[in-house]
């Protein structure tokens, strides 16, 4: 193996550099601060204490998150070549591209879609999982899919949704089941524009429903036995207890797996990238701010279509922040 | 609640309601069991293609693998291990992961720790401030950090991408460990004071070991998130086989593949190896990081 004796003249001195020298040097940071600040004069001890633990994560923070995120904005009022401020023209000439428009329509489609279709399919799992005796090992099957990457989920998908001309024989798992079973003609799920939209979807889909399932398991567990037992004395039948009972009580739960979506639909990459590379009418913000870098070499439009992208995001940032201040409050 | 159940007065055998229980609890299970196997059908399917001959996999279906004469092999294994670069890549998945693992649980700890035990000036705010970068899109950032890294080399870098990862890891990690610490007793901390104890031995001597359980979903949860990440590679290492990790290559091999299609199968497998094993040895911390990742209302 060539590559064995690579990484063992290479690449393992810098791991082990790596995994014993960064924990020394975040220790001997810590400590040698946590000495210095000993001995300062005790009234400004607990004024400067603080800064020292949450120095370096603030530092990362502002550097890779906090500057990019303002720089962005300011790119995006720069021409190509950064170098004259050009207003809001990125801005126009982007939402007046057929294709950015395009873009924001399957943003759309994958925003309330997804959303919609892994939530449903995330209650009914919880749900029904909760009433058999084998709950624990559907729940991991199910959940399964979480652990792997969205690339992997689209190399599994591409076989699932593999195309051979009518006539002859599929190999790909659905098209198998459209001619054998409903005796069909095979879809071309990838280039069809009719259906692959809804086909990249739907592998999201699959790959996150095991996420909404676990959160609403967890709260499905904590609503009290008796209050299920008292309107089945009254008499009611387990649909009515689901709709009057288990889902309102379920609510807030829905609402907060329901931001992690739309956060996850709105900045979708990889399934899209890897799948159709945005071809064939699929493409979606975060595939197209990557090609306006990337292969237009624009950064000014490539950061619009990323502002673009922000402002989508900010009512589910500011219900973020909402719920969280509620949560405070309660403390 | 199966419990309640059997409390429940059973209807007399044969009766509408006896039948109506039967046939409920047929359909529950039915439909239990019908949708796991539609889940795990996609990757099984993967899975069987995965030993499969190249003839095989394009003239006939994975399912029909599953009937004699059986005709398996790893090949594809071998060579896509020899021939694209696949073993290199997981070396390189490894050098990503572990470190861009270890630096911000390390530093959200530290960080964590101030916000939920000390008092100083703009804490509130900067905590919220925190939870609000959760929800932004790390697109917004990809430009700048690039151009940034370019000037100083760290584009195509193992050290560019620990640090970024870092930066990006950072909210979470430490919105996740603060609200944990936040949850530990009081007294715990104003006996040590009494004792005596320096803010160190508390740190390392009582939040630390108290909160392994915690440590512990942050650390799985990172390391999927990581191992499994392609965006942030493709962007900063720029998917050059040297430093690619799994993700890259893997799509890669996806475009360029061409006629060695089959082999995809089992370069998708290898990928998913690493974070099947940490998923199901580690599940429980794995799903407790995520029940407590998400902002509660």
């Amino acid at each position: 193996m060539p590559d064995l004796s690579q990484f063992l003249t290479n690449q393992l001195p810098t791991l082990v550099v790596a995994v014993i020298g960064v924990p020394v040097v975040i220790g001997l940071y810590i400590v040698g601060l946590e000495f210095l600040v000993r001995r300062l004069p005790d009234a400004v001890q607990p004024r400067a204490r603080p800064w020292i633990w949450v120095g370096p994560a603030l530092v990362f923070v502002t550097v890779f998150l906090v500057i990019p995120l303002i720089s962005t904005i300011w790119i995006s009022l720069q021409d190509k070549h950064g170098t004259a401020f050009v207003g809001l023209s990125n801005y126009l000439a982007v939402l007046s591209d057929p294709a950015v428009l395009l873009t924001i329509r399957n943003n759309l489609y994958w925003l309330v879609l997804y959303t919609f279709f892994t939530l449903l399919f995330g209650v009914m799992m919880a749900v029904l999982a909760d009433r058999v005796p084998y709950e624990t090992p559907v729940k991991s099957l199910i959940f399964m899919p979480m652990a792997i990457s969205f690339v992997a989920m689209s190399v599994i998908w591409k076989f699932m949704y593999s195309y051979q001309p009518p006539g002859a024989t599929q190999t790909g798992t659905l098209n198998f089941l459209l001619t054998s079973l409903l005796h069909i003609d095979p879809i071309t799920w990838i280039q069809d524009q009719r259906f692959n939209n809804f086909a990249l979807i739907a592998v999201a889909i699959w790959g996150w429903v095991g996420f909404a399932m676990v959160i609403l398991s967890a709260a499905l567990k904590g609503i009290p036995g008796d209050l299920l037992e008292a309107a089945r004395v009254d008499g009611a039948g387990e649909i009515t207890i689901f709709r009057r009972v288990i889902f309102p009580l379920l609510m807030p739960t829905v609402t907060v797996v329901a931001t992690t979506l739309i956060i996850f639909a709105l900045k979708a990459f990889d399934i899209v990238y890897v799948m159709t590379a945005g071809n064939f009418d699929t493409n979606i913000l975060a595939v197209k701010m990557y090609q306006e870098y990337f292969v237009s070499a624009d950064p000014g439009r490539s950061g619009a279509i990323a502002v673009i992208l922000l402002v989508a995001v900010i009512p589910v940032l500011v219900f973020n922040l909402r719920q969280f201040r509620a949560q405070e409050a309660r403390r | 609640m199966s419990v309640m159940a059997q409390e429940r007065i059973e209807a007399p055998a044969w009766s509408a309601r006896w039948l109506a229980d039967r046939l409920g609890g047929v359909a529950l299970h039915v439909a239990v069991i019908g949708l796991t196997i539609a889940w795990m059908v996609p990757t099984l399917g993967l899975f069987v293609s995965s030993f499969r001959h190249l003839t095989d996999i394009s003239n006939t279906g994975w399912w029909t693998a599953l009937s004699p004469p059986f005709n398996f092999t790893v090949e594809n294994y071998s060579k896509v291990l020899a021939q694209n670069n696949l073993g290199t890549s997981f070396l390189n998945s490894i050098m990503i992961t572990i470190p861009a693992t270890i630096i911000p649980a390390a530093l959200a700890a530290f960080a964590a720790y101030a916000f939920s035990w000390m008092k100083f000036w703009g804490r509130d705010i900067l905590f919220l401030a925190l939870v609000g970068l959760l929800a932004v899109p790390l697109q917004l950032t990809f430009i700048p950090v690039l151009k940034m890294f370019n000037s100083v080399g760290l584009s195509g870098t193992f050290l560019g991408i620990w640090l970024a990862h870092t930066g990006y890891g950072l909210p979470f990690a430490i919105y996740l460990l603060a609200n944990f610490f936040r949850s530990l007793p009081t007294d715990l901390f104003e006996s040590a004071e009494m004792d005596g104890a320096s803010t160190l031995t508390v740190f390392f001597r009582i939040v630390l070991p108290l909160s392994v359980p915690a440590i512990a979903s942050l650390v799985i949860f990172q390391f999927l998130w990581i191992w499994n990440d392609f965006l942030v590679a493709l962007i900063y290492l720029g998917g050059t086989p040297p430093v690619a990790p799994m993700t890259v290559t893997v799509a890669n091999l996806v475009n360029s593949l061409g006629s060695g299609y089959h082999l995809l199968t089992a370069a998708a497998f290898l990928s998913m190896i690493v974070p099947l094993i940490v998923f199901f040895s580690l599940q429980r911390f794995f799903v407790r990081g995520i029940l407590a990742g998400s902002v509660k209302g």
